[in-house]
């Protein structure tokens, strides 16, 4: 295929993708605003006011660029998971799989459409946001590259749970016994700072405590890690899976008999 | 010969240890139209999935054209168009939707897609569903969809696994007026089918498959012409006799009320059977195989019925 049809193709699986999730609206955006609204109300406000201000901030102030990283996380991957595992289960995967598409736009596809849930889930949740607190950007492309990676990352990890899932159950296992206690461990509510010595060496080895500070970072200039190395642990982490993911294509693991 | 469709020593043994294909060896010409014949289990959806690049072969070499689809895998699917067994598109997207993304899929802009997709699915009697979700169509319909979908980046090569299956007499018969004009038009056709007389009607060539291994394949009047024999129905004017029995026991006859079955070989011939009857005094007023003939070689080569 030349450049004008891998484009056409590709354009094709992300426009599926896009309709996929707009189409069921009160499904895949609502329920994350509303989920983050009262994330805001409670935790922002009525406990918020409570708490002493971190790193110069308002405890409702900091946890805003936690909780659109935790909704760009959870949407990212429960997209790229849900769709490809359905594809798979009632075998309309097998229309890509028949045609010359190759592997890698067939997965920069699938994972531009859980890009793209993310990132508007994002917005959805900043404008939110604003609504209890000043919004402001201290690194606005800082902020961009933090929830672009991020979301590419966890776009790919759905994918990947995507191909090994061979049940219902095998899509659920990881949002429900890994993401979920990795985001909340991950900084979203805290600053690392807050925790004992012992604990704070542990959470260097969360990986969503680097997306979660870069991305505060951008937000409000302040990150309990190094933002270069958060963003190079990101980026390697990206192109490791791509590669990964590109192999299981290519071998048929999970896809083809 | 220019083939088509070259498969050499195909051989796969699925995870669980079925032996799915043997060593399956076949040419398909360029411009024919074969059926691929086999009870179920015998291999035929191994076949085209390993074909078509949805199962993984464990050796053997798949060429469409000349080309292999180990070394130029996306150029060789460019030439071929799959229509499975099962529904295998969304339910709940729109049929001009599901024949203009697979088209996307081949690397077909949209504006062309649609083109093409409006001369399909009028062609197949789906344009006024254009607009209507996948799961409000037939059963028919919805395997006329999917030959849609199979044909809009125009293949050189068609496999359809089963089209007809659960399809009425009447848009059966349609569909393969629709496909003599597509094969007439330079289509390879390579079928899968349950219904012989479907094979036996549109193709030209056949291979039956049995139990991972090709058993027998050539041009389908030439195996019929080879058969050891054949059972005819005769329908009488009067009942045949005990006597008559006896007297029509070379060609193994079963007797019913005003009919007789008879078997015929090359030593017993149709004309010694005629002979016979009109003998016993007996009237002939019309005679028909008593299976489909295909199916009788079926029966012969595999042991087994082809809807088992």
């Amino acid at each position: 295929m030349n450049p004008s049809e891998l484009w056409v193709a590709y354009a094709t699986i992300v426009r599926k993708e896009a309709i996929r999730y707009l189409r069921v609206w009160s499904q895949t955006l609502l329920p994350p605003v509303v989920t983050m609204s009262l994330y805001f109300v409670i935790f922002g406000g009525f406990i918020g006011s409570q708490i002493a201000p971190i790193n110069g901030y308002t405890y409702m102030e900091f946890i805003v660029p936690g909780l659109i990283m935790m909704s760009v996380i959870m949407s990212s991957f429960m997209h790229t998971v849900s769709s490809f595992y359905f594809a798979k289960f009632q075998k309309t995967l097998e229309e890509i799989m028949v045609s010359p598409t190759p592997y890698p736009v067939v997965i920069a596809g699938y994972v531009t459409g859980g890009v793209l849930r993310g990132m508007t889930i994002a917005t959805l949740v900043m404008v939110v946001a604003s609504f209890f607190t000043d919004v402001t950007m201290a690194h606005p492309g800082i902020m961009l590259l933090f929830a672009l990676l991020t979301s590419v990352l966890f776009s790919m990890i759905g994918l990947l749970n995507g191909v090994f899932a061979n049940s219902f159950d095998g899509i659920s296992i990881v949002p429900n016994f890994v993401l979920t206690p990795l985001t909340y461990l991950g900084g979203v509510f805290y600053s690392i700072t807050m925790l004992p010595p012992f604990w704070q060496s542990v959470s260097h080895g969360n990986p969503i405590l680097y997306m979660v500070n870069g991305f505060r970072y951008g937000f409000l200039g302040v990150s309990d890690v190094s933002v270069t190395l958060a963003a190079g642990l990101l980026g390697s982490l990206t192109a490791g899976l791509f590669i990964y993911t590109w192999y299981l294509f290519k071998t048929g693991r999970g896809l083809r008999a | 010969m220019v083939s088509a469709l070259s498969i050499k020593e195909l051989k796969k043994t699925y995870g669980n240890g079925v032996v799915a294909l043997k060593s399956v060896s076949l040419e398909v010409e360029e411009g024919d139209f074969f059926a691929l014949l086999g009870p179920n289990g015998a291999g035929k959806t191994t076949l085209i999935g390993i074909v078509s690049g949805l199962v993984n072969k464990d050796s053997g070499e798949v060429k469409i054209g000349d080309l292999s689809i180990d070394e130029e895998s996306a150029q060789a699917k460019l030439h071929v168009g799959v229509v499975p067994q099962e529904f295998n598109f969304g339910i709940f997207e729109k049929v001009e939707n599901i024949v203009v993304d697979q088209a996307g899929y081949y690397g077909i802009p949209r504006k062309r897609a649609l083109v093409a997709a409006e001369k399909y699915l009028k062609q197949l009697g789906l344009w006024e569903k254009r607009h209507e979700q996948a799961r409000s169509l037939s059963g028919g319909m919805k395997r006329r969809l999917m030959i849609a979908r199979g044909l809009v980046h125009e293949p050189k090569l068609l496999i359809l696994d089963e089209p007809t299956a659960g399809v009425d007499i009447e848009l059966r018969r349609d569909m393969w007026d629709f496909l003599r004009e597509l094969n007439a038009a330079g289509v390879t056709i390579i079928l899968t089918t349950h219904y012989l007389e479907e094979a036996e009607q549109l193709c030209r060539h056949v291979a039956i498959i049995n139990q991972g291994e090709i058993v027998e394949r050539g041009e389908i009047k030439t195996l019929l012409a080879s058969m050891e024999e054949e059972t005819f129905v005769f329908d009488l004017g009067s009942s045949v006799s005990t006597e008559g029995i006896a007297k029509l026991q070379p060609f193994r006859a079963s007797v019913g009320d005003r009919s007789v079955e008879l078997t015929l070989t090359k030593e017993h011939t149709l004309d010694k059977a005629l002979l016979a009857l009109h003998g016993l005094g007996l009237e002939v007023k019309s005679l028909r195989n008593k299976t489909n003939r295909l199916e009788e070689f079926f029966v012969q080569k595999t042991g087994k019925s082809n809807k088992s």
